[in-house]
């Protein structure tokens, strides 16, 4: 372990970090002006040139408010669960590569904070540990809408949770890594390369569609979608925000919450965002990948900077994605819910894994 | 010292005295965070075992699922108000206080027993055997019958939960 | 292999820290002006009601045991997955049987109900 070393790591972790704190900043805004769009109204637009600094207006306000713990509430634990949020949503971007690779210092820098052998359950890991910010916050206000919202989303976690490790499995068998640099490296390749095996009947397929990047979107259609909808689920969006379900239990676990303590949850939700729209692009989307991106001649340290463009593009269609189907669709019902997540997601994505298992077995 | 045996030192005491926490706090939600404290610390020293995958097993079935049930029971049977469970000398703690400090000896009497702990360490093979794909291709080729029997033992798991909530249910 | 952890400890770490900051900034800059109305338990304006520990449906702690169950599959389906292309055929059939087995108990469990909500 050299000094460089961990030099490089802070200085990545910091460029992740203030990527992902100002995106949450931004989105927040981007949010309320959608809506409001989509509205007919105009949103927040006094701060700043076209209200650009209302997030930075808000945190100062949230900095500066009366922290109120109920009396009945649990003091220690009303404190530490917003932490316990923040912290899994700072910490789960550590293994998603941002980018290729870039020169810097006189090093190949690879743009991912850890490069570790363990990559996605890593993420599998943290997001187990989500659960607890949400429960314990339900549990410590002692109020009644706070345990059923917490309750309730704890239970909606935990059960989209599966299907979501279970839709990925499918992008492992095709990569054969938990790394998740390597599985963008292996969707590098043109499509063609990996259409060769099909049978006589199907050739025609190869002019049509061989140009197209191999991408893991097209491998696993059932699992990209499957993956798409336990995302929304794990970062309680709507149409799965129920733990907040505004009309019904006013504002869920997070009732009994002021100030910080507060947005700390609000930021939470908004970096799972951003952190959950880099993971679907790097699972399925090809990461920081542009075709014909190599044969435009750049020198290698242009190359790197369209790279992490393309990734920082990519994030940003998926985030607004998010946004749109918020402020488009209705909400779930709790039945519905948990009957869409063990009736529907479960089967399918297990049956998922197993036409993987079978198609990767007929070609090779 | 080796960074090694830092991270050691740092994540024993880290696993005794959240340990310790588990079983002195009377608000069983709080104890149940400190037993979630102690299974990281449990999965840092398994990384300075290299055993990459077993030390995120450890965080993701025990920290993450077994520690949620634990919760919801303590939750659901409302265990909250620790006035509840105040309770004064009793034989049942005598008891229990002579076990384990008989553990602890008998513990120490076979900690000193074993000449050499340290050389019975994998070396350099440690590092590849932690691996997911080290496990993998034992676990499916090697140790295929006891993972198959895995499956009948979760099984067994679900059929008993239906079973004693069923009244409830019903 | 354990340096390759280390950026990890650094983010903890310095999530933490940021988490700790941010959390208990309000007690230390915000106004405290507490009042018994103030810290009662927010209840639509009414009185608040009894204690809000009230014993919940059963159905919370079924979900979370069947979450375990599975939890355990996906675990074991990591290493099968990494590894599918060396196991081939006889792999397939491993996890093919594994799965089965879970299948009954899922089921089992659907048809008993217990994955209905009302």
């Amino acid at each position: 372990m050299d000094t460089t070393f961990v030099l490089l790591s802070i200085a990545k972790i910091a460029v992740v970090w203030g990527g992902v704190l100002t995106g949450a900043a931004i989105l927040v805004l981007a949010e309320r002006r959608i809506s409001a769009w989509i509205q007919n109204r105009l949103g927040p637009n006094r701060v700043g040139p076209f209200g650009l600094l209302q997030s930075a207006a808000d945190v100062v306000k949230l900095l500066f408010k009366e922290d109120i713990v109920p009396t009945a509430a649990n003091r220690f634990v009303h404190d530490f669960a917003p932490m316990i949020s923040i912290t899994v949503a700072l910490t789960t971007f550590a293994v998603i590569p941002f980018g290729d690779t870039i020169e810097a210092f006189g090093q190949n820098v690879k743009l991912i904070v850890a490069d570790v052998n363990i990559g996605m359950l890593y993420i599998l890991a943290l997001t187990g540990i989500g659960v607890y910010g949400i429960t314990l916050a339900g549990w410590s206000s002692n109020n009644k809408y706070s345990l059923l919202g917490g309750l309730r989303s704890s239970a909606q976690l935990i059960s989209y949770e599966l299907s979501m490790g279970l839709s990925i499995i499918g992008v492992i068998m095709i990569s054969g890594t938990l790394r998740l640099d390597e599985v963008v490296m292996h969707q590098t390749a043109p499509l063609a390369h990996s259409m060769q095996k099909l049978p006589s009947w199907l050739q025609w397929l190869i002019p049509v569609a061989g140009w197209l990047p191999s991408w893991n979107v097209f491998f696993q259609p059932i699992g990209f979608i499957t993956f798409v909808v336990a995302s929304f689920a794990e970062t309680n969006r709507l149409p799965f925000d129920l733990p907040e379900a505004e009309p019904e239990l006013v504002g869920g676990y997070h009732t009994e919450y002021t100030g910080m303590k507060f947005g700390l949850f609000f930021l939470s939700e908004y970096a799972n965002m951003i952190t959950s729209s880099a993971l679907i692009t790097t699972l399925f989307l090809g990461g920081w990948h542009l075709p014909f991106a190599e044969s435009w001649g750049l020198s290698p340290f242009a190359l790197s900077l369209v790279k992490i463009g393309t990734f920082f593009v990519k994030v940003t269609i998926l985030v607004v994605f998010y946004i749109i189907v918020r402020w488009t669709l209705p909400r779930f019902r709790y039945d519905q819910l948990m009957r869409l997540g063990w009736k529907v997601m479960l089967p399918l994505s297990i049956a998922n894994i197993l036409a993987t298992g079978l198609l990767l077995l007929w070609w090779s | 010292m080796t960074i090694e045996s830092i991270l050691f030192y740092v994540l024993s005491a880290g696993a005794v005295g959240s340990a310790l926490f588990v079983v002195s706090r009377r608000n069983p939600v709080v104890a149940a965070l400190w037993l979630i404290f102690n299974f990281f610390c449990l999965a840092g020293l398994y990384l300075s075992l290299h055993a990459q995958f077993i030390a995120v097993i450890q965080i993701i079935v025990y920290a993450g699922a077994i520690m949620v049930l634990f919760l919801f029971v303590i939750m659901l049977l409302n265990l909250g108000d620790e006035r509840r469970l105040v309770e004064g000398v009793t034989p049942r703690k005598v008891v229990g206080g002579i076990l384990s400090i008989a553990v602890l000896v008998e513990l120490w009497y076979v900690f000193l027993g074993t000449p050499s702990i340290q050389h019975a360490a994998l070396g350099n093979r440690a590092t590849e055997i932690g691996t997911v794909e080290h496990i993998g291709a034992q676990l499916f080729t090697k140790f295929l019958l006891p993972f198959e029997v895995t499956s009948l033992l979760l099984t067994a798991a679900i059929v008993g939960a239906i079973v004693l909530a069923k009244r409830k249910l019903d | 292999m354990i340096e390759s952890y280390i950026p990890i400890f650094i983010m903890i770490v310095g999530a933490m820290g940021f988490a700790v900051v941010m959390g208990k900034m309000n007690e230390f800059v915000g106004p405290k002006r507490p009042s018994e109305e103030k810290l009662s338990t927010y209840e639509s304006g009414m009185e608040p009601v009894r204690s809000a520990r009230e014993r919940f449906s059963v159905k919370f702690y079924m979900v979370a045991m069947l979450f375990i169950v599975f939890d355990i599959e996906v675990v074991f389906l990591y290493p099968w997955a990494v590894s599918y292309k060396l196991l081939g055929t006889p792999g397939f059939i491993t996890m093919f049987v594994f799965i089965a087995v879970l299948l009954v108990g899922y089921f089992y469990v659907w048809r008993k109900g217990a994955l209905e909500w009302d």
